[in-house]
């Protein structure tokens, strides 16, 4: 072996000073926000029980459980991804299995970053301008969805198109050879080759499009409403305005309640967003190429 | 002998069809992204344009710092103080979370290995995911209280408790973004540093990081962008009162926060209505020059 000279050891030690200056950064980054997620635990824990969920708030929002809210914001996501995957996904096929590398192409990759990176509140505007009073839908569930839906449809363009182009071009070449036409091979070999993907990025469009508040505000979820809605053309409460509102707008209301509806929102997003990590795990680990 | 030209090889049977319906379509939905930016754009100025046009005196507009719109009188319609509110806590949020987000990229990238930096990982795109009226929320009931005892002031909604929610906030943005700039410097740098002789510190400062800087300051940018335009957290966190800053323990008003906390109030048409919406094509333009820019510079790393 060679014998350590001043100079490795100083590396070394210099080597190991920097190792520990951006361990301690990573650490000073995460800390914090787990102390914060502990002191909603402790502080929401208490509030959370069956009732909670599934009862209506009473006494004024002072009391009571938030089942509106949460059966509003089902609706709402529901709505808004029967919008947005059908089109995310046929416009991830284009943009993978079509599209050229050309200044139209790139074109569409600048407009889908600008969608992503527009502001919540303009899309919120828009969705006014455009759906609530130029379409004439009114606020209701119809126009809040749209409005999520346009917004949160990058998350579906940007994660199928890298599960598509996952996809071995070998095996759309070994299709081709064999006579299929582009749609033939995109449905039996593209797609089933990357389902679990596109799944993966749905998920995590779901927990986006659960967490986002400015968008829905003016656009069909309300501050309380006694009646569940029938259609997409009622308006709806919904968890994330739902706890804007019980945090800021209503006097007298307990201390613990909105850390509980804090709690149970971020609950239901944090367990998309392990469901779709997890997916994701499971699909590295089964890789056959 | 002579054949004539036979067809019997046309192809254009179902399957042919159905291919070129299918490329319409998804053809469609590729270029959907370009109508909804240009849509948002329309929308949005038909709602404000006569405001632009009828009322707004464009110097008052963003000079003044008074924002009276429902003065019954003489309404005021000044930006100063809210572009003042965005900029402070965006500048403070951003002084918190590019250092500590680069820093953790580069250990994430560059140091940690295994299950640590795959735990590390899953960790920060859990952070990333934590929606902003939660971070406002936290703002107002966990912050708050700590700023008003550790700092002794009356208030504890300011610049300060806003700018930090907002770092936290994209800070795990920051940190993926940047690690994939690191991540798609080819190993062979490295490998070629490291050959002659170079340490990992030395390989990662003179060799990772200058391939990575547009990368790095897309980032940046992005992280700009995102914290520039976010809305719940600085509704909730900024005390919410137009001012211009002296300190970082003044409340503040955001641009995005006044169109949340107003448009609810303001008839469809009015004046008040129109320079709201007059305010996001100010914020539309400016989100579209800063995500126009970090595609640029993270284009410019790719041909270069």
């Amino acid at each position: 072996m060679f014998a350590e000279t001043a100079l490795n050891v100083r590396d070394k030690k210099v080597q190991g000073l920097f190792r520990l200056i951006f361990g301690m950064m990573t650490v000073l980054l995460i800390i914090p926000v787990l102390v914060i997620m502990g002191m909603l635990i402790y502080k929401g824990g208490s509030v959370i029980s069956i009732d909670f969920l599934f009862t209506a708030p009473t006494d004024g929002m002072t009391a009571g459980g938030i089942f509106p809210a949460l059966f509003g914001t089902v609706w709402l996501v529901a709505v808004a991804l029967l919008i947005s995957v059908p089109i995310g996904i046929a416009a991830a096929i284009y943009l993978s299995e079509y599209a050229s590398d050309s200044w139209f192409t790139r074109i569409i990759n600048l407009a889908i970053i600008n969608l992503a990176g527009v502001p919540s509140i303009v899309h919120a505007l828009f969705g006014v301008g455009a759906f609530v009073v130029f379409f004439g839908f009114g606020t209701s569930i119809l126009a809040a969805s749209l409005t999520l839906a346009i917004m949160t449809l990058p998350v579906v363009i940007v994660s199928t198109r890298e599960s598509l182009q996952a996809v071995p071009q070998a095996f759309r070449e070994a299709c081709w050879a064999m006579g299929a036409t582009r749609w033939q091979t995109i449905r039996r070999v593209v797609l089933p080759n990357s389902v679990t993907g596109i799944l993966t990025g749905v998920i995590l469009e779901v927990s986006r499009t659960t967490g986002e508040t400015a968008p829905i505000m003016f656009t069909g979820a309300v501050f309380f409403t006694p009646l569940l809605p029938q259609s997409v053309f009622d308006q709806t409460m919904a968890m994330s305005l739902h706890l804007f509102v019980v945090a800021t707008q209503v006097p007298g209301v307990p201390e613990e309640l909105p850390f509980g509806v804090a709690l149970v929102l971020i609950g239901m997003v944090l367990a998309m967003n392990s469901v779709s990590i997890a997916l994701r795990m499971y699909l590295r680990g089964r890789k056959k190429w | 002998m002579n054949h004539p030209v036979t067809t019997d090889f046309d192809r254009r049977d179902r399957d042919w069809y159905m291919d070129k319906l299918v490329q319409l379509v998804v053809f469609v939905s590729g270029i959907s992204a370009i109508v909804f930016v240009i849509g948002i754009f329309v929308f949005v100025t038909k709602e404000g344009m006569g405001f632009i046009f009828n009322t707004m005196d464009p110097v008052e507009f963003f000079t003044s710092q008074y924002w009276e719109p429902s003065d019954e009188d003489a309404p005021e319609y000044g930006i100063l103080a809210l572009i003042a509110g965005t900029a402070s806590v965006t500048g403070l949020a951003l002084l918190v979370s590019i250092p500590f987000s680069l820093g953790a990229a580069i250990f994430i990238g560059e140091f940690a290995t295994g299950k640590s930096r795959e735990f590390l990982k899953i960790l920060v795109e859990l952070l990333a995911a934590i929606p902003s009226v939660v971070w406002g929320f936290i703002g107002l009931t966990i912050m708050n209280p700590i700023i008003i005892d550790v700092f002794d002031v009356p208030v504890g909604l300011s610049v300060l408790n806003a700018g930090i929610i907002l770092g936290l906030m994209t800070a795990p943005i920051m940190t993926s973004i940047a690690e994939d700039a690191l991540k798609a410097v080819p190993d062979r740098y490295r490998e070629a540093a490291e050959a002659m002789g170079a340490t990992r510190w030395q390989v990662i400062f003179k060799v990772v990081l200058p391939a990575a800087k547009n990368g790095l300051l897309g980032a940046v940018l992005l992280g700009v962008g995102r914290g520039f335009g976010e809305t719940m957290a600085v509704l909730l966190a900024t005390g919410h009162s137009v001012n211009i800053p002296h300190s970082i323990f003044d409340p503040v008003r955001a641009l995005t926060a006044t169109i949340a906390a107003e448009l609810g109030e303001t008839a469809v048409g009015s004046d008040h209505y129109q320079a709201l919406f007059t305010i996001g094509i100010f914020l539309f333009a400016i989100t579209f020059i800063i995500n126009l820019t970090a595609d640029l510079v993270v284009r410019g790393v790719r041909n270069g």
